[in-house]
C-alpha cells in the first residue's frame, strides 16, 4: 500500500479529486435495460472525504498466490484458446503508480462462456480454465496476467445483443474514495457500436480508455500476444505544500 | 507535478463477479465468536420492491478503537488490531439477502476535528448498475453520537436520512438496501 506522506495538512485529511464524474456511465443508461429499476432517482449527496473515504482496504501478500495471475496454469492441462498477457499499471490520476494494491479479473473462456452457474450460454465449458485471476501491483504499479483471450457471449438485453470480448477488472487503489470494477476490451472489435454497456460511457475518448492495445514489447515469441491496459484511478486534491 | 491523467471510467460487475470476486466471501470482520461481535443482515430491492439476487456489498470501517487499519489513518496514539483489516464482502443470496459479522467501530473525525458517529462505509455493486453505489450504516443504539453526526446532518430528508440507520431486530442489526424508489436507500457522491 502506497504510504502517503501527504494524507493531511494539519489535521484535515487531503481528499481525492472528483474529476472523474461526467467519466463514469450515468446510473440511469436506459439502452442497458438492467438499469431500469436498479438506479437511484434522487440525487446523491455530496459527501466530503474524512478519513473514512480517504483510507480504505489494505491487502498483503496473503491475499494471493503467485499462481493466481496465470489462469493457463490452474489445472492440470492447458485451456483451449489464444493464450495472451494482459499488463499495465495502476496509477492514479497524477501518474503515480500505486502499489501493492489487488488487482482482480474474471472473464468468459475461448467460447464465451464462464463458468458460473447461471451463464446459459450453451458453449462448452474447458475444464482446464477457470477465469478468474489476482494479484498485487508492484513497486511501479504494475500488475500482468497470463490467460486466453475470451470470446464474445451472447446475453438477453435486446434482439441478437452480443457482448463485445472482455475481461472485468477490480481495484481498489489507496482508498475507499478510489474503488473502482470495470471492464477491459481488446482494439477494433466490430461489436463495440452495438454493446449498451460499452456505450454507457458517452464520451468515446473515454471509451476509447476501456480499449487495451496490442503491444508487441509485451508479446512473447513462440508464446502469447501483448496488450496492455493501464488503470487510473482519482488523484489527490492539491496540498498547499506542493504547490511551487 | 507530473501531468494529469484521466480516470479509467467505472464498468457494471454484471451477472458474473461471483465466481470472480465471491470465493471465498469474506463475510466475517470477525471471527463467529468474538465477545460484542454484531452481525447484520440485510436484503436488497430494486425499484418494483424485488429482491436483487446479484449484488454484492463491501464494507470499511474502522477498528472498535477508532482507527482504520490504513497508512493514511495519522492517529497513531490509537492501538492497531493486527487481526482487524476492517474489510468485508458478500453477495447477496436467491432472496436478496446478505450479512456480516462484525464489532462496533469507534469514533472518527470528521473534517474539522468534530467526532463522527459509528458507522459502516458500505459499497453496493451489482448487474444493473454501472458504477458502485456509496451509502453508510449507522447504529440504532447510538442515538446522541447520530444527532451529533456531521454526515447525517447534511441529509435534509429525515426519511432519507431514516434510511442510514440500521435497526434493531432479534440479536441482529437489519440493514435493507432499496436502490430505487419506495424508502429509497440514501447514496452518497463519494
Ligand atoms: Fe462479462
Amino acid at each position: 500500500m502506497d504510504t502517503s506522506t501527504e494524507s493531511r495538512t494539519g489535521s484535515r485529511p487531503v481528499g481525492y479529486r472528483r474529476d472523474d464524474l461526467d467519466v463514469h456511465p450515468p446510473y440511469d443508461s436506459p439502452a442497458y435495460r438492467s438499469t431500469q429499476y436498479r438506479h437511484p432517482t434522487r440525487p446523491l449527496i455530496l459527501l466530503p472525504h474524512s478519513l473514512s473515504e480517504i483510507t480504505g482496504p489494505v491487502f498483503g501478500h496473503e491475499a494471493v498466490q503467485a499462481s493466481d495471475r496465470d489462469l493457463t496454469h490452474q489445472h492440470h492441462g492447458e485451456p483451449i484458446g489464444e493464450r495472451i498477457v494482459v499488463s499495465g499499471r495502476l496509477l492514479d490520476g497524477d501518474g503515480k503508480p500505486v502499489r501493492n494494491s489487488l488487482v482482480e479479473i474474471w472473464q468468459a473462456n475461448a467460447a464465451g462462456r464462464y463458468a458460473h452457474g447461471v451463464d446459459q450460454h450453451p458453449a462448452p465449458l474447458d475444464p482446464n480454465f477457470s477465469g478468474t485471476g489476482r494479484c498485487l501491483t508492484d513497486d511501479e504499479g504494475r500488475y500482468e496476467f497470463i490467460t486466453i483471450k475470451p470470446g464474445a457471449y451472447p446475453w438477453g438485453n435486446h434482439t441478437n445483443a452480443w457482448r463485445p470480448a472482455h475481461i472485468h477488472f477490480s481495484v481498489f487503489g489507496p482508498a475507499f474514495a478510489t474503488r473502482l470494477v470495470t471492464q477491459m476490451y481488446f482494439p477494433g472489435d466490430p461489436l463495440f457500436d452495438h454493446d449498451p454497456i460499452f456505450q454507457s460511457v458517452r464520451d468515446p475518448r473515454d471509451r476509447q480508455r476501456l480499449v487495451s492495445s496490442f503491444d508487441l514489447g509485451l508479446t512473447q515469441p513462440e508464446w502469447a500476444l501483448g496488450y496492455r491496459f493501464d488503470i487510473v484511478v482519482r488523484g489527490r486534491e492539491a496540498t498547499p505544500l506542493e504547490e511551487p | 507535478m507530473s501531468a494529469r491523467l484521466l480516470p479509467t471510467p467505472s464498468q457494471t460487475v454484471g451477472p458474473f463477479f461471483e465466481f470472480g470476486l465471491l470465493r471465498p466471501a469474506q463475510p466475517n470482520l470477525v471471527p463467529p465468536e468474538t465477545p460484542d461481535s454484531i452481525r447484520i443482515e440485510g436484503t436488497v430491492f430494486d425499484g418494483q420492491g424485488r429482491p436483487v439476487p446479484d449484488a454484492m456489498l463491501e464494507i470499511w470501517q474502522a477498528s472498535p478503537s477508532g482507527r482504520y487499519a490504513h497508512p493514511g489513518d495519522f492517529r497513531s496514539d490509537l492501538p492497531i488490531d493486527q487481526h482487524f483489516s476492517g474489510f468485508g464482502r458478500n453477495g447477496t443470496d436467491a432472496g436478496g439477502g446478505y450479512w456480516f459479522r462484525t464489532v462496533k467501530p469507534g469514533i472518527v473525525p470528521w473534517l474539522d476535528g468534530r467526532p463522527q458517529a459509528p458507522h459502516l462505509n458500505v459499497s453496493v455493486f451489482a448487474r444493473g448498475l454501472v458504477h458502485r453505489l456509496v451509502t453508510r450504516m449507522y447504529f440504532p443504539d447510538e442515538a446522541e453520537a447520530n444527532a451529533a453526526d456531521p454526515v447525517l446532518a447534511s441529509v435534509q430528508d429525515p426519511r432519507a436520512r431514516a434510511t442510514l440507520i440500521a435497526v434493531a431486530g432479534d440479536g441482529v442489526l437489519r440493514f435493507d438496501l432499496h436502490l430505487q424508489g419506495e424508502g429509497e436507500t440514501c447514496f452518497f457522491q463519494i
